[in-house]
C-alpha cells in the first residue's frame, strides 16, 4: 500500500540525470517518514511491553525468591525448574495452577458468551427509533464508563451475606433460598464473579455491535421484508452475517480482556480468591507477590502468554480463512 | 499487523505479574551512604483510625526532630493493604524510603532479603543499647541467632473486649477466662438476641494470629525447632479445628463473619450488635467508631484452663510494629538518629499513648498513661503470656497458605459443611505442600 503511493510521484517526474540527484534525499525522507512517525510508539511499545516481557522471561529461568530479590544478579539460574514445577500437575503447585486455568477458561467462555449475547440483543433491539432510546443507550453504557474499582466495591457491598442487597432481594423478598447465601466465599463466588464480569463487559459488546449495525444498509432489510422474511430470518440472514467482521474482533478482545482480568477478582475477593473463583491472573499474582517467588510467578506468566498466543493465532487463522472462503 | 497487536494485548498478561518488578529495572547492590544528610523519607504504617489521623499524630514529632537535628523527614503513611508490596518493590528496585515501619511478624522474612540494616551491638549502641527494650518485643525482630533486622516501636497484644451492657443483660458477672466459659456465656448472650464473638474469617493474617495462639495452647508449633513447616502435626490440626469450631460446632462466631476481612467485626462490636471481640489494641479504633470507653471492658484472651502464662497458657501473639532502616539509604547516619529519636522515652510515651499501644521501651512503660485498666491488661499479657510468631524466613508464606486454609475452612463451616479432623488436616496438608522447599 505505502510503496505504491510513494513510487507514483517518482515515476511522474521528468527523466534526466540532473533532476535525479536532488530527488534522492526527498525520496529518502518520504520513505523514512512513516518509520519516524512510528518511532515514538515503537519505543514506548519496547519500553512498556517488550522489555518487561523479556525481563520476565529471564526471571522465569531464575530462582528469584525472597533471598535474592534485593540483587537479581545473584539469583541462581534454575533452568527449567520453575516451569517443571508449574506444569507438574501431580504436585500441589501445578495442580492448583491447572485448577485455576480450568476455572478461568470456564469463566471466560461463559462471560464472553453472555456479554456478546446480551450486548447484541440490546443493540439489535435499540436499532428502531423509539421514545427514550438515547436515554436507554446512555444508561446501558454506565457500567462500562464507571471506574472498575468503585463499581466492583459496590458489588462487594451488594453481595455481603448479612446486609447485602442481593440476599435481601433473593432471600428476604423473593424467598428463593432457604437461608441467606454466601457470595464472596465458597462455591457461589464463581457466580458472583461471573455476574460482575458480565455486568461490566456487556456494554462494550453493545457499543461495538451498535456501531457495526450502522453499516448495514437498510435496503437489505426492506428487500428481505418484501420477500417475506420474518424478524428472526432477518437477524439470521442479514444482521449476523453482516456483523461477522465486527464480531470476529469483538470476541477476541472480550476473550483476552476477560481471561486476563485482574481488577474484578482482586477487588471482589482480595489476595486469596476462593477456590471456585480462583482466576489465573490473581493466582499468578499470589504465586509471585504473596509467596515471594517471582521466578515461579514469571514462569506461570510465560506459560499463560504462550497459551494466549496460541489461542489468538489459531483464532485469527481460522476466522480469516473462513472469511477468505466466504469472499470467494 | 493484527497478530502483532494481539501479541501486544497478550503481553499485558505478562506485564501484570512483571511490571511492578520490572519497572524497578536495575537493582542497586551498593550499600548505603551519607550523601544527603539533610533529608529522610519515612514510611509509617497506618496505626490510627485513618491515614489523616496518623499524619496529625506524627507530623508534630517529625517537626521536633527537624528542630533537634536539622534533618527534614518526608512522611508517607502507607495503608496496610499496600505496605508489604511496597516494601517488596522497594527491595527489588533499591528505590525505597530511608526508614520504615514493618509489621513485626514480617521481620524474619524481610531480614532474609538483606534489605535492612542489621542491628548489631554497634548500631544498638547508637540508640541507647538493646537493654532498653522489652524482651518479648525483641523476640519478634528477626531470626534467632541473627542481628535483629528492625527495632521494636509499638507493642500490642490481643485481649478480649466485651460489651458491659450485653453482659449485664445476659446476667454474666465476669468475662470468661476459659474457652468453655466463653461458649457457656455465649448461650446466654444468644438468648438475648445478640451475636457472641466476632472474627475476621476471610482475613488471612487475623486467622494466623488466632490459630497460632490456639496451637500454643495445645502445646504445638507450626514449625519444627529447625524451621521446617509441621502443619499436619495432630496437635496443630486439633488447634485449627478448635478455632474453626467456634463457628462450626460451638456457634459463638456468627457464620456471616466467615466473609469478614475489612474489620467489620470491630464495627459489629462498636455498634453493640456483638458481645465480644478478640482484638489487638482496639481502644482508639473503637473510639473512632463512637463507642465510649466505659461501654466495654478488657480482659485477657481465654485459655483452655487456669490463667494466662507461659507455654500452654499463652494467650496472645507478640503483636506490634518495628522500625527498620533501609541499607540503601543515602543518609544512614540520619536514619539511625531518627530511630533513636522515635525510640526515645518522650516519643515512645507520646506515640504509644496516641495509638493506645504499649511502648516496647522499658523506661517508657512506667508512665501513668500505660497503667489504665485498658493498657494494664495488654502490658501484663506482653510481659507474661505473649509469644512471638515463628521467626523463620518463610513466615510470610506461612501466613498466606495457612491463613487461606483457615479462610476456606470458615467458608465450609458457614456453608454448613462438616468440619472434621480429616477435612482440617487435608487443608493444612495442602498448605504445607505450597510452602517453599527450603
Amino acid at each position: 500500500m505505502t510503496t505504491t503511493t510513494l513510487e507514483e510521484p517518482v515515476r511522474k517526474a521528468p527523466p534526466g540525470t540532473a533532476a535525479r540527484e536532488p530527488r534522492r534525499p526527498g525520496r529518502l525522507r518520504r520513505v523514512s517518514l512513516p518509520y519516524l512517525l512510528l518511532l515514538p510508539a515503537l519505543l514506548l511499545e519496547l519500553l512498556v511491553h517488550l522489555i518487561p516481557m523479556v525481563i520476565g522471561i529471564v526471571m522465569s529461568f531464575k530462582e528469584l525468591t525472597q533471598f535474592y530479590i534485593r540483587d537479581w544478579g545473584t539469583a541462581p539460574w534454575s533452568g527449567l525448574a520453575n516451569y517443571r514445577m508449574s506444569v507438574d500437575f501431580d504436585a500441589p503447585v501445578g495442580e492448583a495452577l491447572l485448577h485455576s486455568f480450568f476455572v478461568t477458561v470456564g469463566f471466560t467462555l461463559l462471560s464472553v458468551a453472555l456479554c456478546w449475547l446480551i450486548g447484541t440483543a440490546a443493540a439489535i433491539y435499540m436499532q428502531d427509533t423509539f421514545r427514550g432510546r438515547g436515554l436507554l443507550r446512555a444508561l446501558f453504557l454506565i457500567p462500562y464508563a464507571l471506574p472498575v474499582y468503585a463499581a466492583v466495591i459496590t458489588w462487594v457491598f451488594m453481595f455481603q451475606h448479612d446486609n447485602g442487597l442481593v440476599n435481601h432481594v433473593l432471600h428476604d423478598q423473593l424467598h428463593l433460598t432457604d437461608k441467606p447465601s454466601f457470595w464472596l466465599i465458597g462455591d457461589n463466588s464463581f457466580y458472583a464473579l461471573l455476574t460482575v464480569s458480565v455486568w461490566k463487559g456487556w456494554p462494550f459488546a453493545f457499543l461495538i455491535v451498535m456501531a457495526g449495525l450502522q453499516n448495514i444498509p437498510g435496503e437489505l432489510y426492506e428487500a428481505a421484508a418484501l420477500d417475506g422474511a420474518g424478524i428472526w430470518q432477518q437477524i439470521r440472514r442479514i444482521t449476523l452475517p453482516s456483523l461477522r467482521p465486527v464480531n470476529q474482533v469483538l470476541l477476541l478482545v472480550l476473550f483476552l480482556w476477560t481471561f486476563n482480568d485482574f481488577n474484578t477478582p482482586y477487588v471482589l475477593f482480595g489476595k486469596s480468591a476462593p477456590e471456585a473463583a480462583d482466576l489465573i491472573s490473581v493466582h499468578i499474582y499470589q504465586a509471585s507477590f504473596v509467596t515471594w517467588n517471582f521466578g515461579t510467578g514469571s514462569a506461570m506468566s510465560v506459560l499463560l502468554l504462550l497459551f494466549l498466543l496460541v489461542v489468538t493465532g489459531a483464532y485469527l487463522l481460522l476466522t480469516s480463512r473462513g472469511r477468505r472462503a466466504a469472499d470467494v | 499487523m493484527r497478530s502483532t497487536r494481539a501479541a501486544a494485548v497478550g503481553a499485558v498478561t505478562l506485564s501484570l505479574a512483571l511490571a511492578a518488578t520490572a519497572c524497578g529495572g536495575g537493582s542497586s547492590t551498593g550499600g548505603g551512604s551519607d550523601d544527603s544528610p539533610k533529608t529522610l523519607t519515612y514510611w509509617a504504617s497506618n496505626q490510627g483510625a485513618s491515614i489523616a489521623v496518623d499524619k496529625k499524630v506524627l507530623q508534630p514529632e517529625l517537626d521536633r526532630f527537624q528542630k533537634q537535628t536539622g534533618i527534614k523527614v518526608k512522611l508517607e503513611v502507607v495503608p496496610w493493604s499496600d505496605l508489604l508490596n511496597r516494601i517488596l518493590a522497594a527491595t527489588t528496585s533499591g528505590q525505597g524510603p530511608d526508614v520504615l515501619n514493618i509489621g513485626n511478624t514480617w521481620s524474619a522474612s524481610l531480614q532474609a532479603t538483606g534489605a535492612f540494616l542489621p542491628w548489631d551491638a554497634k548500631n544498638f549502641g547508637k540508640i541507647g543499647g538493646k537493654d532498653r527494650f522489652v524482651d518479648s518485643a525483641l523476640g519478634s525482630t528477626g531470626a534467632q541467632g541473627k542481628d535483629p533486622a528492625a527495632v521494636p516501636l509499638y507493642s500490642m497484644a490481643y485481649a478480649l473486649y466485651y460489651n458491659k451492657k450485653i453482659f449485664a443483660d445476659a446476667g454474666i458477672s465476669k468475662p470468661p477466662a476459659t474457652w468453655d466459659e466463653l461458649v457457656a456465656d455465649g448461650k446466654k448472650i444468644k438468648a438475648k438476641g445478640k451475636s457472641v464473638l466476632g472474627a475476621e474469617g476471610a482475613n488471612v493474617s487475623e486467622n494466623i494470629h488466632h490459630v497460632f495462639v490456639f496451637a500454643k495452647q495445645q502445646g504445638a508449633d507450626f514449625f519444627t525447632p529447625d524451621g521446617k513447616p509441621d502443619f499436619t502435626n495432630p496437635k496443630v490440626v486439633d488447634a485449627v479445628k478448635s478455632y474453626v469450631d467456634l463457628m462450626a460446632k460451638d456457634k459463638v462466631i456468627p457464620t456471616g463473619d466467615a466473609e469478614y476481612a475489612q474489620n467489620q467485626s470491630v464495627s459489629d462490636f462498636a455498634k453493640g450488635k456483638q458481645a465480644m471481640l478478640l482484638w489487638q489494641s482496639a481502644a482508639s479504633n473503637l473510639k473512632s467508631q463512637g463507642m465510649s470507653e466505659d461501654a466495654y471492658g478488657i480482659a485477657p484472651v481465654p485459655v483452655r484452663s487456669g490463667t494466662p502464662g507461659a507455654g500452654a497458657q499463652v494467650d496472645s501473639m507478640v503483636a506490634g510494629i518495628n522500625i527498620a532502616v533501609f541499607k540503601n539509604s543515602h543518609n544512614l547516619d540520619g536514619a539511625v538518629k531518627f530511630v533513636k529519636f522515635m525510640t526515645s522515652d518522650t516519643e515512645q510515651k507520646t506515640l504509644n499513648e496516641a495509638y493506645t499501644s504499649i511502648p516496647p521501651v522499658k523506661s517508657a512503660q512506667s508512665d501513668a498513661a500505660f497503667n489504665t485498666p485498658a493498657t494494664a491488661v495488654l502490658k501484663q499479657t506482653l510481659a507474661t503470656s505473649a509469644a512471638a510468631l515463628p521467626q523463620v524466613p518463610s513466615e510470610s508464606q506461612f501466613e498466606t497458605t495457612v491463613g487461606t486454609a483457615v479462610k476456606e475452612l470458615f467458608a465450609d463451616a458457614a456453608a454448613g459443611r462438616a468440619i472434621t479432623t480429616d477435612s482440617v488436616r487435608a487443608k493444612l496438608e495442602k498448605a504445607q505442600q505450597q510452602m517453599p522447599a527450603a
